[in-house]
């Protein structure tokens, strides 16, 4: 399991129930953060569009989702007529399940000394490392296509296969912007990918990834990522004037909470996998005193400012029409991504290939755009797509 | 001498992974949906995972899970909705003499094949390309062996899936053409 080395030596019931607590603190901690996003989603939201926001429930109202959380759990819990039931009731823990899982990836600090062993702050720490965020982002695929095949009702039905096609349209994009940081960390362990951004430039530029691989992997990511958890500006899945509510229209009780649940869970999650890939993680100024705490200190304040970009998107940005979305995705990132991480494998290999490399692809770039000028200043001219033999048709 | 060579927890492992690739497995057949058969499927390509994992090659399981039950799956899904397959299906087979014969001979030869796979490393060659898959160096391995032994195959098996998106393309287009040449 890694390079934990809690789980190098001998597995004594010390080290089991030191990594059970990992994972109940994490999830605990995951669990509380939801609480605390929604709660800072409407209050920001509520700011941003002149109104006051949620300010009855405790302090600043901040016990406001934890009594809609409540509410929910005692709601009746409806059951479509006819609706798949069991895969109706697996639909949501498909969604919930690797949403929690992708977080376990997450280095969240240091190492500390627990009851004499050495451990990470991590849950865990496998060798294929980030590829288990591709695997579990494609699995969650499945919780938002079943839930809307199994309600048995059709708008569920147009919102799940919208979702289905998006999620794995823009998982092309993010997994090429993935391999770019795999590249140059030279292994696939997330806890690999922070310790190689440690350090600096010159002594003040920090040496994350972020600089190192320009900064077009992390523009491709984080729209990818936005894309790939449905939220605006690419929630389409459930766009309320077309579809009702979308893949979860037919959702009451506790279901439909686990399903809100896991879209703050992947929000926050891919908040703090981009500050891995990207920021360096836990890495920032450490003075003397307290060692352990700052590396959590930063990567709590990174991930925050991560979430409230977030909900930034949601507040300032239209929705995207479906041909908008499907041509960003295929048109624009694939391409980008596909062709930086070109030029970030040449520059690994030698600079001057690198820059021959840009200059290049500058050139295929006007080359193309050129083409297409043409394509479109003939595109009022008669199809010459017609097959031969047959007769063309200039007014079509 | 093989159970001598693995322990407890593996053992477990391995049995609950064998169990959930035969139920998927036998679900996959007997279930009367089609979308329940493709989740069958996605169990089955699980369970296939976690034995990847126990052999050591973990960049397999991986891949098992991305590339299987993550695209080609949902690509099965997604016609399935698209097309509207989604009611019960008739069997259509009769039982007869012959081809209950015919069928007990097919699932015959498998099994003689699995046996002779299985125990002997001459009817596949060489028992593992890519060393061993304990090294813990799975994607150096696989990558070396792939750009370097294998590169010609490699390079052959992509140019075959370039030609086949290529082939899609200039298909779907004819089509769009033809209709619009009849509107």
């Amino acid at each position: 399991m890694g390079s934990d080395p809690l789980l190098t030596g001998h597995l004594s019931l010390a080290v089991i129930l030191i990594v059970v607590v990992k994972v109940l603190v994490a999830f605990v901690a995951l669990l509380v953060s939801v609480l605390l996003a929604i709660w800072i989603e409407r209050k920001v939201i509520a700011d941003m569009q002149n109104r006051i926001g949620p300010n009855r429930a405790g302090p600043w109202g901040l016990l406001q989702s934890l009594a809609d959380g409540m509410k929910l759990f005692f709601k009746e819990d409806l059951v479509p007529e006819r609706s798949d039931r069991f895969v109706f009731k697996l639909a949501p823990y498909l969604s919930v399940i690797p949403a929690f899982i992708t977080f376990t990836l997450v280095p969240i600090g240091g190492s500390v000394d627990i009851f004499g062993h050495h451990t990470q702050l991590q849950v865990a720490d496998p060798p294929i490392g980030i590829l288990l965020l591709l695997a579990m982002s494609s699995i969650s695929v499945y919780g938002v296509m079943l839930a809307g095949w199994s309600s048995g009702s059709k708008y569920p039905l147009l919102g799940s296969v919208r979702a289905s096609a998006q999620m794995i349209s823009y998982e092309a994009a993010m997994g090429l912007s993935i391999a770019s940081v795999v590249l140059i960390t030279g292994s696939l362990s997330t806890r690999d990918m922070v310790t190689q951004q440690l350090g600096t430039f010159f002594g003040f530029i920090p040496h994350w990834n972020l600089i190192r691989l320009g900064i077009i992997p992390f523009l491709v990511f984080i729209v990818a990522i936005t894309a790939e958890v449905n939220r605006p500006p690419f929630d389409l899945v459930e766009a309320e004037q077309e579809l009702v509510g979308g893949f979860h229209t037919e959702y009451s009780s506790i279901r439909f909470a686990l399903f809100y649940l896991a879209e703050y869970m992947n929000t926050i999650t891919m908040s703090a996998i981009m500050v891995t890939m990207f920021f360096g993680g836990p890495d920032g100024p450490d003075p003397t005193f307290l060692h352990w705490l700052w590396p959590i200190l930063w990567f709590v304040a990174k991930t925050a400012i991560f979430f409230v970009i977030y909900v930034w998107f949601r507040a300032a940005l239209p929705r995207l029409r479906y041909d908008q979305l499907m041509d960003l995705g295929w048109k624009v990132l694939i391409p980008v991504s596909l062709a930086w991480l070109l030029v970030i494998a040449a520059m690994r290999v030698s600079r001057p290939l690198g820059f021959a490399l840009v200059a290049l692809g500058f050139l295929a770039a006007l080359v193309l755009m050129r083409a297409i000028s043409i394509g479109h200043e003939r595109a009022g001219q008669p199809r010459v797509q017609a097959l031969p033999g047959e007769e063309i048709n200039g007014d079509s | 001498m093989i159970l001598a060579a693995i322990s407890i927890p593996q053992l477990v492992v391995f049995v609950v992974a064998v169990a959930i690739v035969g139920v998927g497995g036998v679900g996959l057949l007997a279930a009367r949906h089609t979308v329940h058969s493709a989740l069958f499927l996605v169990m089955t390509l699980f369970g296939v995972a976690i034995l990847f994992i126990e052999e050591g090659a973990e960049f397999l399981a991986a891949v098992q899970v991305i590339v299987y039950a993550g695209a080609i799956v949902v690509l099965f899904l997604f016609v399935i909705m698209l097309l509207g397959v989604d009611r019960v299906e008739v069997p259509a087979f009769v039982a007869d003499r012959n081809r209950i014969v015919l069928a007990g001979v097919g699932v015959l030869a498998v099994l003689v094949e699995l046996f002779y796979v299985a125990s002997g490393a001459w009817s596949t060659g060489a028992s593992s390309q890519s060393g061993s898959l304990s090294s813990g160096q799975n994607l150096g391995v696989l990558a070396r062996s792939v750009f370097t032994t294998y590169v010609y195959p490699f390079e052959l098996t992509g140019a075959l899936l370039v030609i086949a998106v290529v082939g899609a393309v200039v298909l779907s287009k004819r089509l769009i053409g033809r209709r619009e040449v009849d509107r």
